[in-house]
């Protein structure tokens, strides 16, 4: 009977556990043991030199407070179980303790000793980071932030685009950080910290990918109305598909003739007051830069899939996909539309 | 004239009844003039509890809100408002005034003393703090006037500039959000006057600094504390109007202003603000713990200087809330070296409690259950915020959920729980009347589930890289199982917090009588009548060491003897 009564209890007791387990598991186990990119994105998959410190250090500090938290919670736990007034206690105070110089002087010392491991490993990161000289080879990319998009310049290529960076693997990338208008802040925790956009604020961060493909990410500073939908997405290119991006984006604006009805619209519309197109007369830089636009797989910084459908009702009417977004709607007729969404379309 | 059959004693309410034929106008009037310090401490906690209440169910919106991806209960317009609202209420609203309510009422009690040092000066703090909280709430009616939402600050509770700039901020919701704060902040910079002149002027014979309850000591290092905080805040507050209405260039990035200027500004209010909420909850435990384990605080002048310590070391930890602007690497290294000191100071009051704890006789009375809570609470809120200190790994963490989910174990975890330990503890002095017991543990145990459900979840989907201040988010992100984990941990604790108000409320009528000192305790409180008459005490009590009461109770084991 008594043996059962036990059972019981510990059955109890990992029924409570089990659950914290699972979730544990959960969040850690798909991250921590996976390479490259993911749909989460995970501070535990670090894929870029940066963020494999900061890993590195995580682990460190977690290891040192974790041992603190077993060693006190577990005191605690003991003192709270053992010292508990019992019914067979009689009524007499239990003895005065005034406090003890040497002992409190102990639980001084120790965690002073603690303090002065742990900022010498975090300054030793910081400055690694921080002031790693930038390297000749390295791709310089220029990152504004708009409310409520992603500009990237790169200005040795001659490219300017927008929500989607593309930067080559196992190469530095320095990104100098600049806002058009309010702070955003540039997160993809797979490739390093975050670093704020502050106008008039220049900030400069990098990046060295060690693995290709999509990493996802999105404004971590709050930035108005639509800060939830500047979503961010960094492709890590081989260097072949890299110089291929390049090619690509050096052209100017595809010029179908098939297309030439949109092509009108556009450029008549005060479409041109917002977005540029290189080779037409569209200049205007208060938008994203839509030369290229049919080659990105999202539009409205990534709020929608790039489909005809979408970028249908998008010009028809922001709000749908992000009410409060800057662009207006543009008053065409259905036909118009059809003809400008086929205009953009063509342009790789 | 006094009642001697109390321990110290105490003066008999010879208020003369007057009449003015209507009992209602008559009770009114007297809670609006009154300048007693035990009235205005029951208004200043009232109208926070209150304001908990609105605050709590704006955060169970949100809540909603994020509970499945792209959801659509709130626009992202009233969202934004949402959390606004819900941060500025909560520090400023209920954090603020449930604290100085209670230091209202229990420091001039604690000290022996007949009533705060300037009764007028208090009544007019509390009146302005009262105020600057109704013009920050009228604007869901104000600004552009009843469409929708109103004009409800949508800038977040730190509101950065340039997004506060009239630019980018129309309308007159940023401008209800800085004007009600320097109303508030006014109000609050009376009280910590008061409060200081009262703890240094105003103690009975025999009551020398060494020999103030801790509660007293934080309370006077939080006013200092205060005094210093509060200020910056208010310039800023003022540099921002000057900027909206008078062509100022503070903060306006685009004539050469700084958008940086202003976040030291904050911040340099915004940390120490921590400390002036969570020091007086240190206060709160320090009275708590003692009593129901029935032993001494263990190293009361160590206590002491840990409390001064924290304050000064406070207010050089500011740009650990900006380890992503920019700084220096030698800039971001000093930040990481002064946030981290504050840890040994904070380690040694948390090994304070643990030893007066250790070779007691613990009571779990509810007010003991939620201070237990607190430190346990406390010491997992340390241990996150030296891993946020680390700035490296801040760099991630910043404006992430990690960061939501460590703050919230400080003001919820930390401060709540003793907000909550403190109603418990002397709700009876007060009223008169006990709480309900079993209330109250259903109150407790509930409110722990659920801080712990939504709390402890959120650094997970912290670490998973959902930043904060989002209406929504994508569906495939991995974030959603623990978002609706999230959502249910905070109804938990909506409905605990209901359960707390039905108690506050059926008890008032219907619990039991509470007696002068129902937890056997050692302060001079408790050596008062329940609810204490007006001045308190009739002769100026005599103090011999720092549980007066304890001396009274065991003549043969008297303090004095050991201290």
């Amino acid at each position: 009977m008594k043996s059962l009564i036990r059972q019981h209890r510990t059955s109890r007791f990992w029924n409570a556990v089990v659950p914290f387990l699972f979730l544990f598991c959960a969040v850690a186990v798909p991250s921590a043991w996976a390479d490259g990119p993911q749909s989460t994105p995970s501070i535990l998959a670090p894929a870029s030199t940066p963020a494999h410190s900061i890993y590195n250090l995580s682990l460190f500090v977690l290891a040192i407070t974790g041992g603190i938290f077993v060693v006190v919670a577990g005191l605690l736990a003991f003192a709270i179980i053992r010292y508990r007034e019992r019914k067979t206690d009689d009524a007499s105070e239990p003895v005065q303790i005034y406090g003890s110089v040497q002992v409190e002087l102990a639980w001084t010392v120790i965690p002073i000793l603690i303090v002065v491991v742990l900022f010498l490993t975090t300054a030793r990161i910081i400055f690694a980071i921080q002031d790693a000289p930038e390297p000749k080879s390295a791709l310089d990319v220029t990152v504004v932030g708009h409310q409520f998009w992603w500009e990237f310049r790169y200005p040795k290529l001659g490219i300017v685009t927008a929500n989607e960076l593309h930067v080559p693997v196992s190469k530095a990338t320095y990104l100098h950080l600049l806002s058009a208008d309010v702070d955003h802040s540039f997160w993809v925790p797979q490739l390093g910290g975050k670093t704020d956009l502050i106008p008039n604020h220049p900030n400069q961060m990098w990046i060295q990918p060690d693995h290709t493909g999509l990493y996802l990410g999105q404004c971590a500073q709050f930035c108005g109305v639509e800060h939830a939908k500047m979503l961010l997405r960094v492709y890590v290119d081989s260097p072949e598909q890299f110089a291929d991006w390049v090619k690509d984006e050096q052209q100017p604006g595809v010029q179908d003739p098939q297309v030439a009805q949109g092509r009108q619209i556009f450029e008549t519309h005060a479409c041109t007051n917002c977005h540029a197109i290189a080779g037409t007369a569209a200049v205007g830089t208060f938008g994203p830069d839509l030369t290229h636009l049919a080659s990105r797989a999202t539009i409205a910084s990534g709020a929608a899939l790039n489909t005809p459908a979408n970028l249908r009702d998008w010009i028809k009417d922001p709000d749908q996909f992000k009410p409060g977004a800057l662009m207006p709607a543009m008053q065409l007729s259905d036909a118009e539309i059809d003809q400008l969404v086929a205009y953009l379309s063509t342009l790789h | 004239m006094a009642d001697q059959t109390l321990p110290i004693a105490g003066s008999l309410d010879v208020t003369p009844q007057r009449s003015t034929g209507s009992v209602l106008l008559e009770w009114l009037h007297e809670w609006v003039v009154t300048v007693d310090h035990k009235r205005l401490g029951i208004l200043y906690i009232v109208y926070g509890i209150v304001f908990l209440l609105v605050a709590g169910a704006e955060a169970i919106a949100i809540r909603i809100q994020l509970a499945v991806p792209h959801n659509h209960f709130l626009s992202p317009e009233l969202f934004n408002e949402m959390f606004t609202m819900h941060g500025t209420t909560m520090v400023f609203l209920v954090g603020m005034t449930i604290l100085f309510g209670f230091a209202n009422y229990l420091v001039p009690l604690m000290i022996g003393a007949r009533d705060m040092a300037f009764p007028r000066l208090n009544a007019f703090s509390f009146w302005m703090t009262a105020f600057g909280g109704l013009l920050l709430y009228y604007s869901f009616i104000g600004g552009f006037g009843l469409y929708g939402m109103g004009a409800a600050p949508d800038v977040t509770w730190w509101a950065y500039a340039p997004l506060t700039a009239k630019a980018f901020s129309p309308g007159h919701a940023t401008d209800y959000w800085a004007l009600s704060l320097i109303v508030a902040g006014f109000g609050t910079l009376g009280t910590a006057i008061n409060i200081v002149a009262t703890t240094l002027c105003l103690r009975c014979r025999g009551m020398s600094l060494m020999r103030m309850p801790l509660f007293v000591w934080l309370m006077l290092v939080t006013s200092g504390l205060t005094l210093i905080t509060i200020t910056p805040l208010t310039a800023a507050q003022i540099m921002l109007v000057i900027d909206r209405y008078l062509g100022g260039h503070f903060f306006d990035t685009q004539a050469g202003g700084s958008a940086v200027v202003w976040m030291h500004f904050f911040w340099i209010f915004g940390h120490p603000e921590v400390y002036v909420l969570v020091l007086p909850a240190f206060g709160v435990a320090s009275e708590v713990i003692p009593v129901f384990s029935r032993k001494a605080i263990f190293g009361y002048p160590a206590m002491v200087a840990a409390s001064v310590g924290i304050a000064f070391v406070s207010l050089g930890v500011w740009a650990h809330h900006m380890f992503t602007v920019g700084m220096t690497s030698v800039g971001n290294t000093f930040f990481v070296l002064s946030t981290m000191l504050v840890g040994i100071p904070t380690s040694l009051k948390i090994f304070n409690w643990l030893a007066t704890i250790w070779g007691g006789k613990i009571r779990f009375s509810v007010p003991m259950l939620f201070a237990l809570a607190f430190v346990f609470q406390f010491l997992l809120a340390g241990l996150t915020g030296i891993m946020l200190s680390a700035a490296p790994w801040d760099w991630q963490l910043h404006n992430s959920y990690f960061v939501i989910a460590h703050f919230h174990y400080v003001l919820v975890g930390a401060i709540v729980f003793n907000i909550f330990a403190a109603i418990y503890y002397w709700y009876p002095k007060m009223t008169g009347r006990m709480l309900n017991e079993t209330l109250g543990k259903w109150h407790f145990w509930l409110f722990l589930i659920g801080f712990h459900v939504t709390f402890d979840t959120m650094h997970f989907v912290g670490i998973l890289g959902m930043p904060r201040s989002i209406y929504t988010y994508e569906p495939d992100r991995g974030w959603n199982q623990l978002n609706f984990i999230i959502s249910v941990g905070g109804i938990i604790q909506g409905i605990a917090v209901l359960i707390f108000a039905w108690n506050l409320v059926h008890s008032y009528f219907r619990g039991k009588a509470a007696g002068n000192d129902p937890w056997d305790a050692w302060t001079l409180e408790w050596a008062t009548p329940s609810p204490p008459p007006g001045y308190n005490f009739a002769t100026d009590p005599m103090v011999y060491s720092r549980r007066p009461l304890w001396d009274l109770k065991h003549p043969e084991d008297p303090d004095w003897k050991y201290e």
